[in-house]
């Protein structure tokens, strides 16, 4: 394909045999021609063939690249792939990561986890795009289950809400009596407050305690992030000001950032997690099986136990809560 | 930066997983933009009718939707309640596939379009003074301007190797799935996490460049 010029109008360029004319020809202009001749085209050729060829032998290695080091032992299900919806919590504070191997060790499962906020798990389980989803807003759930968009609920585990700010507490919320009365020295702006803004179980706990301290939050120190919670503690790290985390989150990060806990311990700042089998009648595509051995899994004896085990510095995350 | 490079020429499993996972969507969503594409920007260069210059000004529109309007607009449809919902294509590597195929075709047929203008106008003349039939001159013309199928298939490689919208929306971002070069970029720069994020950031930095210089070597056969 080295011969591509119009020699004279009327021609196709060198269709016929093109390499046969190739040393016959060099570089070089025609008179009146849009083109002339360039033996690098010949190397562009070849470029480009050598880039397609790279890629494609990426294929196989993409493919086989994460079964290298599966167990002989596994179970094989029929459907073995499974889609979790979850909060950013679960993933952010390196559980799932920490717990999904030896689901799939157990059962065979490969677990795609798309963590978004609740809200947007749920409406992804709603939207059949989720086979289970595991989130943490009892209201939010229970609304879910009873719009029939859910098969099973069950509690799986707990830890607590958190105020974490800056070091030097400019709001003064170690002074705070209670997580309303937190809410209010928040409300005085003279720090900044980054909500979620994203309808996650986080952010609904927070608009539920504004609503309690009857406070309708707007103003320049009221940031809404619209991103997941080590986003949002990275964000209030850099604005040096509060927000609400779940505790999870918090000892997975805290070490990246220079806040420190404003206020905790109060009864109201409970949070609990929930995990939820969609119903199958939505969907034929959902993985129905997969999502039952799943919520099986998690409940059991052996994904309480795991739950209980995970710690970051000594610190367990989350707190196994299921009860049959 | 050291122990980006170090990921790199570490053999980092989950950092080259992420490398070749983007090069394999890219890959196979040039492939199915271009074979339609080019042939397609080939017969709209050679089409006379009434209105071209409408569609050519609604393609060259096409090319400058943002990512995230193709991903929600193709979410839409392959969401298990869409239409297409029947085929599992969500937060699956498919699903991804075609989205950015979907971004990369108008710029294909575009790219087709006005690269073929830079041809020599009589060998399109040439061709219909010839008799040759529509397909033949397609096929006739592409072959004459193939530099610029090469041009072509390099800025759609490029537009949806450095995409982050659609991959994001469509793959969902799954750890050992879905997750390509830049939904690990955001997440990892989210997280405040560099090391990696910087490793693959000069891996799309070489990308963009080994594209941007084949491409100005094909664009060399020109005047």
């Amino acid at each position: 394909m080295a011969a591509c010029l119009i020699k004279e109008p009327g021609s196709t360029g060198g269709r016929g045999n093109p390499t046969a004319s190739r040393p016959a020809r060099k570089a070089g202009h025609w008179k009146g021609e849009t083109m002339y001749l360039n033996p690098r085209r010949t190397f562009v050729r070849t470029v480009a063939i050598c880039a397609i060829l790279l890629v494609s032998a990426a294929q196989g290695f993409a493919l086989g690249g994460k079964e290298a080091t599966a167990p002989a032992k596994r179970p094989t299900p029929a459907n073995p792939r499974l889609r979790l919806a979850t909060t950013t919590s679960t993933e952010n504070s390196g559980l799932l990561a920490y717990l999904l191997p030896f689901f799939t060790d157990d059962t065979g499962y490969t677990v795609d986890v798309v963590a978004v906020g609740t809200g947007a798990a749920l409406k992804l389980g709603e939207n059949a795009d989720a086979d289970v989803v595991l989130v943490h807003a009892r209201a939010q759930e229970d609304a879910f289950m009873a719009a029939g968009h859910g098969a099973e609920r069950r509690d799986v585990m707990y830890n607590d809400f958190i105020i974490v700010g800056p070091k030097s507490d400019p709001a003064g919320l170690s002074h705070s009596t209670s997580s309303v009365d937190a809410f209010a020295r928040l409300a005085a702006g003279v720090a900044p407050f980054i909500s979620r803004g994203d309808k996650s179980g986080t952010n609904t706990k927070e608009l539920d305690i504004w609503k309690a301290a009857k406070i309708t939050p707007n103003g320049s120190w009221y940031k809404e992030a619209g991103q997941g919670m080590e986003q949002v503690l990275m964000m209030a790290d850099g604005l040096q000001g509060y927000t609400l985390t779940d505790r999870g989150t918090w000892i997975a990060v805290k070490d990246k950032t220079s806040l420190v806990i404003s206020y905790e311990g109060e009864a109201g700042l409970f949070n609990p997690y929930g995990v939820i089998t969609v119903a199958p009648s939505k969907n034929p595509a959902i993985n129905a099986v997969g999502a039952k051995a799943f919520l099986d899994w998690i409940t059991s004896k052996r994904g309480q136990d795991l739950i209980a085990n995970y710690k970051m510095g000594g610190q367990t995350l989350f707190f196994p809560s299921y009860k049959p | 930066m050291r122990t980006a490079i170090a990921l790199l020429s570490g053999g980092d499993r989950e950092t080259w997983m992420t490398i070749l996972t983007s090069l394999r969507f890219s890959f196979w969503s040039t492939l199915l933009s271009v074979i339609p594409g080019v042939p397609l920007g080939a017969g709209l260069f050679l089409a006379r009718f009434r209105g071209k210059r409408a569609v050519v000004a609604m393609l060259n529109a096409t090319m400058a939707v943002p990512t995230v309007v193709v991903g929600l607009f193709v979410y839409s449809f392959i969401s298990r309640s869409g239409p297409l919902g029947g085929l599992n294509l969500m937060f699956a590597p498919a699903g991804v596939i075609l989205g950015q195929t979907m971004l990369a075709f108008p710029l294909v047929m575009a790219m087709s379009y006005t690269g073929l203008q830079k041809l020599d106008p009589r060998y399109a003349e040439t061709l219909l003074t010839l008799g040759a039939g529509p397909w033949h001159r397609i096929i006739a013309i592409i072959r004459e301007g193939r530099y610029i199928v090469v041009q072509a298939v390099l800025a759609a490689f490029g537009r949806v190797t450095g995409e982050v919208g659609v991959s994001m929306m469509l793959g969902g971002n799954i750890r050992w799935y879905t997750r390509t070069m830049t939904t690990t970029i955001a997440l990892d720069a989210s997280k405040g996490e560099f090391e990696r994020a910087v490793s693959l950031g000069i891996v799309l930095l070489a990308t963009a460049l080994a594209i941007n210089f084949m491409s100005h070597l094909a664009v060399r056969n020109v005047r």
